[in-house]
């Protein structure tokens, strides 16, 4: 289906629900990507459907933060194709950018500025008026218990509420597909379960498609997609059960380590 | 939680969402440097330096004639404070050019670019933003020269305004241009010593060019290329409330060749790809 198919779609029904059973939130096609001789994509394609949450597994360098860049644009495409709702990230940048939200794997939180200060520049950034844009903020550090904060500079913040902070914000423009880059990185345990419930909730009760670039297996749940890169290369995508039987393995961390070959574990098979 | 929607599809931006959008980057810029005193003081310092310092050893030295825009003989201070107000937007310029091109701010930069509004608006939006600051800087310079007897008619401080912002805007592309297609440029001691000392050396900021002819007509060719001579040219007549029309030109035309340019050359991935190990980030 090509933009305008979907743009049409979307006119004619006063829900979005009818683009979303019809079109992935993303699709990866073909992509692949290289820093001069060394290949940090080879052939990746892969899916994420709305209202659904796929992590994106993979050891450090396995080439997720370029998969990043590569979704968000900042990075230009070499070779494949990626779609956004059915918007060219290469062709219609504005239309794709504009449902997505995105969490940074290093912080991106003007630490000087405070909470609405930094909510309100992102607003700005996706021409959301000033009025709307306080609304919104004030929503948004509500439902992340930070209401309290609002005038207080980021600096002060706990490693968690800073990456509810991004979360909240990457939420403020209403995207339909979040995209996460280890989001849980460095935070203790009980910051990190906090975080992924609540991106659970956003995709069961928002509809919102997810994902979730992790190198922690315990951050895997049963109902969720699974995508295993490797060096560059996607090694499996499916649902969970589907990924770890066609390994012939028992659990996640076993099934990466065979898909993968590597004995190197982070994290606790999920229970 | 699940009272939020998400939001429908539309293509396009309306001008609201753009001046919305500018609004937001130039707040966010002027915030943060009010935050950052430190880098205000030493704005501050480098041109009070040349002015309290400099100039007034080179007072003797230097004997100024009667040359437009000034219309009596004037102090080596007073015609200095122009080629000062400049330098003080060269240096704004080319520091917060090379930040947008490398990972100081790259986290930021980030943010930014992940605005679904045009990529070569959003650039053009923090460029107008730092010329802003620079605006800061250059009226605190001018309200301590005041003190200092550097006393332009009133008018002129309002005059001076535009030629300002254009001049601003043409070194901060042009820093965005240099540090975006120069890859050896790549920190601030590289810029200070084959850009910035260069340029502001072979210009119209400390002598006037018909004593650098005197000496050495070649310079004086390469000075009046410059278009940081114009810069100080065009700055240096509004301040008196004239204009300088063929600087006015060199430095328009360059404002619009060099943005292009910079917009063109600016590619994002080079910060990102120099953070990880390996001269990458997987």
């Amino acid at each position: 289906m090509t933009a305008t198919d979907a743009h049409i779609t979307s006119q004619s029904s006063p829900d979005a629900s009818p683009v979303a059973a019809v079109q992935p939130a993303l699709s990866i096609g073909n992509v692949s990507h290289s820093y001069g001789p060394r290949r940090a994509l080879i052939d990746v394609s892969f899916t994420v459907q709305p209202a659904n949450f796929t992590a994106l597994l993979g050891l450090n360098g396995a080439g997720k933060s370029t998969l990043f860049s590569l979704v968000t644009r900042l990075f230009g495409i070499q070779n494949g194709q990626i779609k956004i709702f059915g918007h060219d990230i290469s062709r219609t940048p504005g239309e794709a950018l504009r449902l997505m939200g995105v969490v940074f794997q290093p912080r991106t939180l003007d630490l000087d500025l405070s909470l609405t200060q930094n909510l309100l520049y992102h607003a700005a950034l996706h021409g959301i008026s000033r009025r709307e844009a306080r609304l919104r903020s004030a929503e948004v550090l509500t439902r992340i218990g930070l209401a309290d904060r609002a005038g207080s500079k980021v600096r002060d913040l706990s490693g968690g509420q800073m990456r509810r902070l991004e979360i909240a914000r990457a939420l403020l423009h209403r995207p339909r597909l979040l995209l996460l880059d280890e989001a849980t990185v460095g935070l203790d345990v009980k910051a990190r379960a906090d975080i992924l419930d609540h991106v659970r909730q956003l995709v069961t009760e928002q509809g919102i498609g997810v994902l979730w670039a992790t190198h922690l297996f315990d951050e895997i749940m049963p109902g969720d997609d699974l995508v295993v890169l490797h060096q560059g290369r996607m090694l499996a995508h499916g649902g969970m059960s589907r990924v770890i039987a066609d390994a012939g393995a028992q659990d996640v961390n076993t099934a990466f380590m065979r898909l993968t070959g590597t004995a190197t574990l982070t994290g606790k098979p999920p229970t | 939680m699940s009272s939020t929607t998400v939001t429908p599809e539309r293509s396009g931006f309306s001008l609201s969402e753009y001046i919305v959008c500018l609004n937001g980057i130039v707040w966010r810029e002027a915030l943060r440097f009010l935050h950052q005193r430190e880098r205000f003081v030493s704005a501050l310092v480098r041109p009070l330096v040349w002015l309290f310092i400099f100039a007034a050893g080179f007072r003797q030295v230097l004997g100024i004639s009667i040359i437009p825009p000034y219309e009596t003989y004037i102090l080596y201070e007073v015609y200095i404070a122009p080629g000062l107000m400049a330098m003080i937007q060269l240096f704004n310029g080319m520091q917060s050019s090379l930040s947008m091109v490398y990972d100081r701010e790259m986290g930021n930069m980030r943010t930014l670019l992940v605005s679904p509004l045009p990529r070569g608006y959003l650039l053009f939006c923090k460029l107008l933003a730092g010329t802003a600051v620079s605006l800061l800087q250059v009226y605190a310079f001018l309200l301590i020269a005041w003190f200092w007897d550097i006393t332009p008619p009133t008018i002129g401080y309002l005059t001076v305004l535009p030629a300002l912002m254009l001049s601003g805007l043409m070194l901060g592309a042009l820093g965005m241009l240099i540090s975006a297609s120069i890859k050896q440029l790549e920190n601030f001691a590289g810029v200070m010593n084959f850009v910035i000392f260069p340029m502001f050396f072979a210009s119209s900021a400390l002598y006037p060019l018909w004593r650098v002819q005197e000496g050495s007509p070649m310079l004086y060719y390469v000075c009046q290329c410059s278009p940081f001579t114009h810069a100080v040219e065009l700055i240096r007549f509004a301040l008196y409330g004239k204009m300088n029309w063929v600087s006015l030109a060199v430095v328009g035309g360059c404002t619009v060749v060099f943005m292009i340019g910079a917009i063109l050359a600016y590619d994002p991935s080079r910060g990102l790809v120099r953070r990880g190990p390996g001269g990458g980030e997987a």
